[in-house]
């Protein structure tokens, strides 16, 4: 049977795991960056929270994701088998390059821009909200692209425990030995990752401030 | 720029200069069309005696290195209306010195007053609002346009728009930039000598009464500094406002300055009026003078 074949027979089964892989993944990313850029904010100028905070997501990132959905299982409440466990396992994953890139963008910016707000009689939150916040945002941008490319790829896993998604079509076809049924996966998630970095790139483009 | 009063005339000059700053602000309310003149009106007339700012035995080190002070005793008065230029090498400590006057640092021992208040009493925000800022850089928010820019503190200050909007074209006016051509660029639109004018606009613009400047001109190719040496110049003494200028260019100190505080290594070395300053007998006058050539100019 032919990569050909089996997409044209199994069109209507492909589009729903793309839909609910879809789903996986907005969800997941909704999440994360409603944590990770307030937190990003938070952690400007807190030092300790800061260096706490993006430890604590390094170390979760160099989780291998299988091990990850394994080890959220057998958790109350948090874990269990389906989607509410990979959306757990999915925000994890996406926190560290949105944390990352809130707190660099909103630090790493012209120290005399900075200076002139401060002597200008601006206030620590307005200094946050009206400059670092806007001349950050591309950089936060970019790190919620990275992010979502990442969730798009790690979703595929999730039909692991359940969670359904095009990384049902890999495993099955992975124990069915059938490139076709592997592909069948594969190519639609790539597909989405490749769309998602050109929208978000886009966006981001519009955003930065020359 | 100092104007010697007689000691009993001037509490009626300072009442008159009072009356006419109130008058200043109607204008800005939008009861005249006059707001050109608004400017000239601002103007204070110098009294000679009356210190804006004063540093009292000031010290600043930073605190975990075991070098020598930043600054060390600086005892200085700096009077209403004056343009007092602080002349120094790279690492003489005069943009420290600056800093120390709106907060940015404050003294790690010793006092600054600034309106006769102790700085490290004072809260910081109100404080800043109070003094203009102006760096090399512009400091310009890149996201903001010029209006934006130069609207920036009267917004805090929360300014009705209409006499915010009135007083960004008069600044623009002031500073030399058509409001209609200009207004609406971002920063990165500009040349350097249109960012630092617009830098010098947003820090007039919500009237401080002291205006700080950080080498303003420092970074710009030498025509348009002359240019703009010789407008601010100009600007400076119709406005009346009390001014402390860092530089470590003795001529640009000798143009824009009515009193020039040289520094070297964290101490007050000179302080002299600046047609005085060339004949003050220290070796690091003489340096300074020597180095850029102007001590045969001035004999000539």
């Amino acid at each position: 049977m032919s990569t050909w074949e089996f997409f044209a027979g199994h069109r209507g089964e492909i589009l729903e795991a793309t839909g609910v892989h879809l789903f996986l993944v907005f969800v997941a990313m909704a999440i994360a960056i409603l944590i990770g850029v307030p937190l990003g904010m938070l952690m400007v100028k807190r030092r300790v929270l800061r260096s706490g905070a993006l430890g604590v997501a390094s170390v979760l990132q160099t989780i291998p994701s299988l091990a990850l959905f394994g080890f959220l299982i057998p958790l109350p409440f948090l874990g269990g088998i389906g989607t509410r466990t990979a959306v757990i396992a999915l925000v994890l994953y996406a926190l560290l390059p949105i944390l990352r890139n809130t707190v660099v963008g909103m630090t790493n910016l012209d120290p005399a821009v900075l200076e002139a707000a401060e002597a200008m009689g601006m206030t620590e939150s307005q200094i946050l909200w009206n400059v670092r916040l806007p001349l950050g945002l591309s950089v936060i941008l970019a790190g919620i692209r990275t992010a979502t490319v990442i969730t798009i790829g790690v979703a595929t896993i999730a039909a692991a425990i359940g969670a359904g998604g095009l990384g049902t079509f890999i495993f099955r076809g992975v124990a069915m030995v059938s490139d076709a049924v592997i592909l069948a996966g594969a190519i639609p998630a790539a597909l989405l990752a490749l769309a998602a970095d050109a929208m978000l790139g886009w966006i981001e483009r519009k955003l930065r401030v020359v | 720029m100092v104007f010697p009063l007689p000691v009993g005339c001037s509490f009626c000059k300072k009442d008159a200069s009072k009356n006419k700053r109130q008058e200043a602000k109607l204008r800005y309310d939008g009861h005249s069309r006059a707001s050109e003149l608004s400017i000239e009106m601002n103007a204070k007339p110098a009294s000679q005696d009356e210190v804006t700012i004063e540093f009292q035995d000031v010290e600043y080190h930073v605190r975990s290195s075991g070098r020598d002070a930043i600054l060390s005793q600086i005892k200085l008065k700096i009077l209403r209306g004056e343009t007092l230029v602080l002349l120094g090498r790279s690492g003489s400590g005069k943009t420290t010195l600056l800093k120390l006057i709106n907060r940015l640092l404050l003294a790690t021992s010793g006092n600054v007053y600034v309106n006769g208040r102790s700085v490290a009493e004072s809260d910081p925000i109100q404080l800043r609002r109070g003094i203009g800022y102006v760096i090399q850089d512009g400091g310009l928010f890149p996201h903001y346009s010029v209006t934006e820019n130069v609207a920036l503190v009267p917004r805090l200050e929360s300014w009705e728009e209409s006499r915010v909007s009135q007083r960004v074209e008069e600044m623009m006016r002031l500073v030399g930039l058509a409001p209609n051509e200009f207004s609406k660029r971002k920063p990165h639109e500009l040349s350097g000598g249109q960012r630092q004018r617009v830098g010098v606009a947003r820090a007039l613009a919500a009237d401080p009464p002291i205006l700080l400047m950080d080498e303003p001109f420092g970074a710009l190719d030498p025509v348009t500094r002359a240019e703009l040496q010789r407008e601010f110049a100009d600007l400076s003494r119709r406005l009346g406002k009390t001014i402390v200028f860092v530089t470590h260019d003795l001529r640009e100190a000798l143009r824009l300055g009515t009193r020039i505080v040289l520094l070297c290594k964290g101490h007050i070395v000179a302080d002299a009026k600046a047609e005085e300053f060339l004949r003050v007998e220290h070796p690091e006058v003489k340096a300074f003078a020597a180095s850029f050539g102007v001590a045969t100019e001035a004999s000539a």
